[in-house]
């Protein structure tokens, strides 16, 4: 989707400020929401959760921009677990469980299992090699995809195959991830080609597509 | 849960209010969530955000009722904490760019396959599963960033700073590099190559820095001390070995 998360290239965002000597957590709450988020997994499975990535994405962009990292996190958490009925409006106001509901339970993986992330064993014919010219595609999908706005449209080379992953776009409800197995390149575009002559042309930028994003050149 | 009644009042009392903001946020629109956190929105953080000031209760609540419910365990949870406190973090990566700078055989394999060097010290793991490494040179420069959200290598890094999450250095980083790295303190020269590795895929970048000056005596644990995080993304240099070190030792 063409979202606020899409951000390379913006202007206006001021200045990278680093701190000294940060600490993983900057609160006690932000450290019990990366740990929730990954131990809460599992009970998205059969619930239809889909892309946690398209979630955050798809938050209002004046609250994603206004909100911390892990309130971004924790804001999809809640979403989730209310509309899966697992925690209630209720249950949320007072704090406390609610006795008279029957206790949540796991499901079964669906029949059909997503390819999930990561390589893949499985045999795809490479449409590009290193060194091949590709053009990326114009494409404006409404679900989440990995193809970041700014080389849309844009020339660059392929310097490397990475092998077979499973496409992670998903459907405009965040569904469907992981089902098309194919090639991802790296592909190196001059700066130049993507800002102009606002970037020195000794510089580049190196992204990663899916077979599926580009085009010969 | 072990509130005493006094603390639950006012805990019910505030969280009705809290709940209604998160529960609204997540909505298209959210208007409601917008409307109840704007009540909270004193305090600005250095990336612009802010972090309502209930939100460390509505998360031990939410807590609280999912272990009610059974449905997660605390002590995962502080095992999880823990691993990424005090286990897995910027030392492992450290360590690989130690060996790197000591064992040029293992340089070379590291530049071949990250993944497999960087599991020959037994680091591998979520967000690490597809390595590359990529070398910083007196001519070439790389820098990592994730545009579209926080991808980061997690066996070797740990978690991201914030200011790798940040809208401004993800919205910079691959347009102008050379203004971010001054912003570390980096200048770079005009002839040295910039190369912006943006990791929204499935691949993580590890930044093999240049080995400073002035550590040709130096074993591998003490170079490790001079590898910082910010150097193995790209932001900075390793640093230089501390001045006692260099003293009698010639130029450096």
């Amino acid at each position: 989707m063409n979202g606020i998360h899409d951000m390379g290239g913006m202007d206006g965002m001021g200045p990278v400020t680093p701190e000294e000597n940060e600490p993983v957590f900057h609160e006690r709450w932000e450290g019990r929401v990366y740990g929730l988020t990954r131990a809460l997994g599992r009970w998205g499975r059969g619930r239809d959760w889909g892309s946690f990535r398209f979630a955050l994405e798809s938050l209002p962009p004046a609250d994603y921009l206004r909100m911390s990292y892990y309130e971004r996190w924790f804001t999809v958490m809640v979403d989730r677990l209310l509309g899966s009925d697992l925690v209630t409006e209720d249950e949320l106001a007072t704090g406390y469980a609610d006795r008279s509901r029957p206790r949540p339970e796991l499901l079964p993986a669906p029949a059909t299992e997503s390819l999930g992330a990561g390589l893949l064993d499985v045999e795809v014919p490479a449409g590009f090699s290193p060194g091949d010219e590709v053009r990326v595609r114009n494409l404006h999908p409404r679900g989440h995809t990995r193809l970041p706005r700014y080389t849309r449209g844009r020339r660059g080379t392929v310097i490397r195959d990475n092998g077979v992953y499973a496409l992670q776009d998903t459907d405009e409800q965040g569904q469907r991830l992981g089902e098309t197995p194919q090639h991802v390149y790296t592909v190196r575009f001059s700066a130049r080609e993507l800002w102009g002559d606002r970037a020195s042309a000794r510089d580049s930028v190196y992204v990663e597509m899916w077979e599926e994003y580009v085009e010969a050149a | 849960m072990g509130y005493s009644e006094s603390e639950g009042v006012g805990r019910r009392k505030f969280l009705r209010e809290a709940a209604a903001g998160a529960a609204g946020a997540g909505m298209a629109g959210g208007t409601a969530g917008a409307a109840g956190r704007a009540m909270h929105q004193q305090e600005h953080d250095r990336d612009h955000q802010v972090v309502p000031d209930d939100i460390a209760l509505r998360v031990r609540a939410l807590e609280s009722i999912l272990i009610e419910k059974e449905m997660i365990d605390p002590a995962q949870l502080d095992a999880v904490v823990d691993t990424y406190e005090n286990r897995i973090g910027p030392r492992n990566g450290a360590e690989v760019v130690a060996r790197a700078w000591s064992d040029p055989d293992y340089k070379a394999r590291l530049l071949e396959d990250g993944t497999a060097a960087i599991a020959e010290l037994g680091f591998g793991g979520a967000q690490g599963e597809h390595m590359v490494v990529v070398e910083n040179t007196a001519t070439v420069h790389n820098l990592v960033v994730c545009t579209l959200c926080s991808c980061y290598p997690w066996p070797t890094l740990g978690l991201p700073p914030v200011w790798y999450k940040s809208a401004a250095y993800r919205a910079r980083a691959v347009i102008e590099p050379r203004a971010v790295l001054r912003e570390f303190g980096l200048e770079l020269d005009e002839e040295v190559e910039v190369r912006v590795w943006d990791s929204t895929a499935e691949v993580r970048y590890l930044v093999l820095p240049e080995r400073p000056d002035g550590t040709d005596g130096l074993g591998e644990a003490a170079l490790a001390d001079l590898v910082t995080r910010d150097s193995m993304i790209g932001a900075a240099r390793a640093a230089p070995p501390a001045t006692e070190a260099a003293g009698d030792g010639g130029d450096a």
